[in-house]
């Protein structure tokens, strides 16, 4: 592999505070019961802040503040609430280097991504959803569309801030007001959000944050005095989440987990397609719901596509986030580095066969070489669960009725690759692939106006596109 | 000893369930008695039977073109209109069946436009084709309103199969008759065996074996009245994360026009991205 010299973003853009309170009805606030955790950067395992923890008392406030401010919210003319969230998406755009830079230290995704897809996705979001502000009647969801009222929005850490957008302005140009608790391991692009609300003057309430883990989510989803339910993460947590919404009238949205298969047939272009594949598990370390995470390979092609996958997976860069070189950043948490590496050893002990590219990693923070493993069968378990890493199984395949089979023989259905000259069989594969996204000749592209969301096991409703706005009209 | 023609007894008709496009009884051989007739009283194993059916319709029927599935619910619509006076005689009124009827033409529309008011062309910032279409979900379980048991019977199963899914019904528990005559209907339409599958029974029994089923994909609890037992089959269907349709709030007004509402649910939306390029 070529030397680089190191390119490091400089941090010096992004002033941490060195502890977060609430923001509850337009201010910060302490928690009530005084508890807080702490965020660290994965790359270092340094502590970033100190941010609030928030208890019972705290989602009570929460949710009374966005219920008080819902009336007058919803009663303002579209048009006004549009150009409150286009300041945002403003805002957004011009505090864009300083997000970016705080997403790779909280989260450890590389700077690449966080600058080149996270931070302007988000902005994107919230243009895209201030426009329909005053349009709903247009967007064919009933002659007299009305907001739901309050929405609860959970989200993951894998892209902390893009997840905000997908959820919030959906909701804002509904005419609902939300209270959102960010992933407890990545905070800290919410908190800034929260300022840049403070900033576009947006009325108190309309946006609340609160911080906290799993028990300030379930308490928040859970709470009566909320009418909609959003959610990104694991399916394990949706399935609770449906469970304690049974026999309430929310609503709910859920965007689960996944096991894609990225399907290559003997007539793709294959530099295209390793490139898909590359992008398709290594793209934010893995941390994708709608991750690539099956390779099927047609037969003949097989021995070709792995020696140029394995290529090209050597000249993957794994390390500092912040530097503009690197391919893929650091683990997002200790627990999630755990996990990928019990699966893996699970991959090798069932009897796949386990390959690394060279590649030292640093000897602070949480980090995984990217692995595929061969020899997979459906059986594995690493062909069944999500891993949500850099973790690859290679399966093969010898029809293309043998392709869709296999790729559908998941309880999941969120994404699906294919990859072929031929666009009879992109057309018809695509049509019998179970899943809420196919992409051909490409993969992992997100856009604000494209709906996103699963069939069966990972989640039910859409985010994205006209489609988004229908979680949000009651 | 030959009893004179003036005294002939009638050929009473067995009452029982539809599976698979076919009449079986009950596996369990039990019955319960509606108005003087014995009705199969459904259990575990015809629910069980009843989803492996469905599941089998399911790639072709929603393979089909929707053209086709139009043409076979307007069928169901002709074949209904002929067979008025068997609905007539469980003392249905004439608005009731008139409206069934009419209502299977309604969704009969719908099967090639649902793509079309449902779906969208996505303007990416990028140089990618992007279409959103609506699919079905798969299997949908069907707790069909048990006051309403005709129209709100069609009212219930014409939304979801129109779009491709395939059904097991759970008939009305006290008025099951219109249900297997409606059943009589389906089986002359062109439609295949196993897109509609008709339970008669008790709720509380069948109901939990199909909310907690891992092969159904869906399930409709309009015809739940108890709101525990509704909150316990939604709890069930959480395990696979199932689409629920909740009871409604107020009681339903089966004459209005339903608008797409009762389609949506058990749509999937597939948004497909191909890069342009020369």
């Amino acid at each position: 592999m070529f030397e680089y010299a190191p390119a490091p973003e400089s941090r010096s853009i992004v002033d941490i505070k060195p502890s977060y309170g609430l923001f509850v009805n337009g201010s910060f606030a302490e928690p009530t019961d005084g508890s807080t955790f702490k965020t660290i950067s994965p790359a270092s395992e340094e502590v970033l802040a100190e941010v609030a923890e928030a208890g019972p008392s705290d989602v009570d406030r929460a949710v009374s503040a966005a219920r008080d401010a819902f009336d007058r919210w919803a009663a303002l003319p579209g048009a006004t609430r549009a150009k409150y969230i286009y300041r945002l998406a403003r805002i957004i755009q011009e505090r864009s280097r300083e997000l970016a830079v705080l997403e790779s230290l909280d989260n450890g995704k590389p700077i690449r991504e966080s600058r080149d897809v996270d931070v302007p996705l988000a902005a994107a979001h919230f243009f895209y959803y201030a426009g329909w502000a005053d349009k709903l009647e247009h967007a064919g969801l009933g002659p007299s569309p009305r907001p739901i009222g309050v929405a609860a929005q959970v989200i993951p850490w894998n892209f902390p801030l893009l997840m905000l957008a997908w959820k919030i302005a959906p909701a804002l140009a509904g005419g609902n007001t939300v209270v959102l608790k960010p992933a407890e391991t990545t905070p800290l692009t919410a908190l800034v959000f929260a300022e840049i609300c403070q900033q576009a003057d947006l009325p108190p309430g309309v946006v609340n944050i609160i911080t906290g883990a799993g028990a300030t989510g379930a308490r928040l989803v859970e709470h009566p005095g909320v009418d909609k339910v959003a959610f990104t993460g694991s399916t394990e947590v949706g399935r609770q989440i449906a469970r304690a919404v049974a026999g309430t009238r929310k609503r709910v949205t859920l965007e689960l987990g996944g096991k894609a298969a990225n399907i290559v047939f003997d007539d793709a272009p294959i530099d295209q397609a390793v490139e898909g594949i590359v992008n398709g598990i290594f793209f934010n370390q893995g941390h994708v719901c709608c991750a690539g995470s099956r390779l099927l390979v047609q037969e003949s092609v097989y021995d070709g596509v792995l020696a140029a996958l394995k290529r090209r997976m050597a000249q993957l860069r794994v390390g500092d986030p912040l530097d503009k070189n690197t391919d893929i950043g650091a683990i997002n948490s200790a627990a999630q580095l755990e996990r990928i590496r019990t699966l893996s050893e699970i991959g090798s002990s069932e009897g796949a066969e386990r390959w690394s590219p060279p590649c030292s990693l640093p000897d602070r923070g949480f980090w995984f070489a990217p692995t595929i493993f061969t020899g997979v069968t459906q059986a594995h378990r690493i062909a069944r669960e999500e891993i949500f890493g850099p973790v690859l199984s290679v399966l093969t395949f010898r029809t293309p009725a043998e392709a869709v089979e296999k790729a559908n023989n998941t309880p999941y259905g969120l994404s699906a690759g294919v990859w072929t000259e031929k666009g009879s069989r992109i057309l018809a594969i695509a049509d019998q692939l179970r899943a809420g996204v196919v992409w051909a000749n490409t993969f992992n592209k997100f856009d604000p106006s494209s709906p996103f969301g699963g069939y069966k096991e990972s989640g039910y409703g859409r985010e994205g596109g006209r489609h988004g706005l229908e979680a949000y009209i009651g | 000893m030959v009893s004179s023609p003036a005294e002939r007894v009638s050929v009473r008709k067995t009452y029982k369930l539809f599976i698979g496009g076919a009449f079986p009884r009950s596996e369990s051989g039990r019955s319960y008695v509606v108005d003087d007739t014995n009705v199969a009283l459904a259990s575990r194993k015809d629910v069980r039977d009843a989803v492996l059916a469905a599941r089998a319709a399911f790639r072709p029927w929603s393979a089909a073109t929707a053209y086709n599935r139009g043409q076979i619910l307007y069928r169901i619509a002709e074949m209904l209109e002929g067979r008025r006076a068997q609905f007539l005689a469980f003392g249905l009124d004439d608005a009731t069946v008139d409206a069934s009827i009419d209502r299977w033409v309604w969704y009969a529309g719908w099967a090639d436009k649902l793509a079309q008011v449902y779906g969208s062309a996505n303007p990416v910032a990028g140089p990618y084709f992007n279409l959103s279409g609506p699919e079905p979900t798969g299997v949908v379980g069907i707790v069909a309103p048990p006051d309403s048991p005709l129209l709100g019977l069609v009212s219930v199963v014409a939304p979801a199969i129109v779009s491709g899914n395939t059904v097991v019904v759970l008939a009305s528990e006290p008025s099951p008759l219109p249900a297997i005559t409606l059943a009589e209907v389906l089986a002359t339409s062109d439609l295949p065996g196993g897109v509609v599958n008709l339970l008669t029974g008790r709720v509380p029994e069948t109901g939990p074996w199909l909310a907690s089923h891992m092969d159904v994909n869906a399930i409709d609890l309009t015809g739940v009245d108890d709101p525990a037992l509704a909150t316990s089959l939604e709890q069930a269907a959480a395990e696979n994360l199932k689409r629920v349709v909740r009871p409604p709030a107020e009681p339903v007004d089966w004459t209005v026009d339903p608008g797409i509402a009762r389609m949506t649910p058990f749509l999937e939306v597939k948004t497909v991205w191909h890069p342009k390029g020369v």
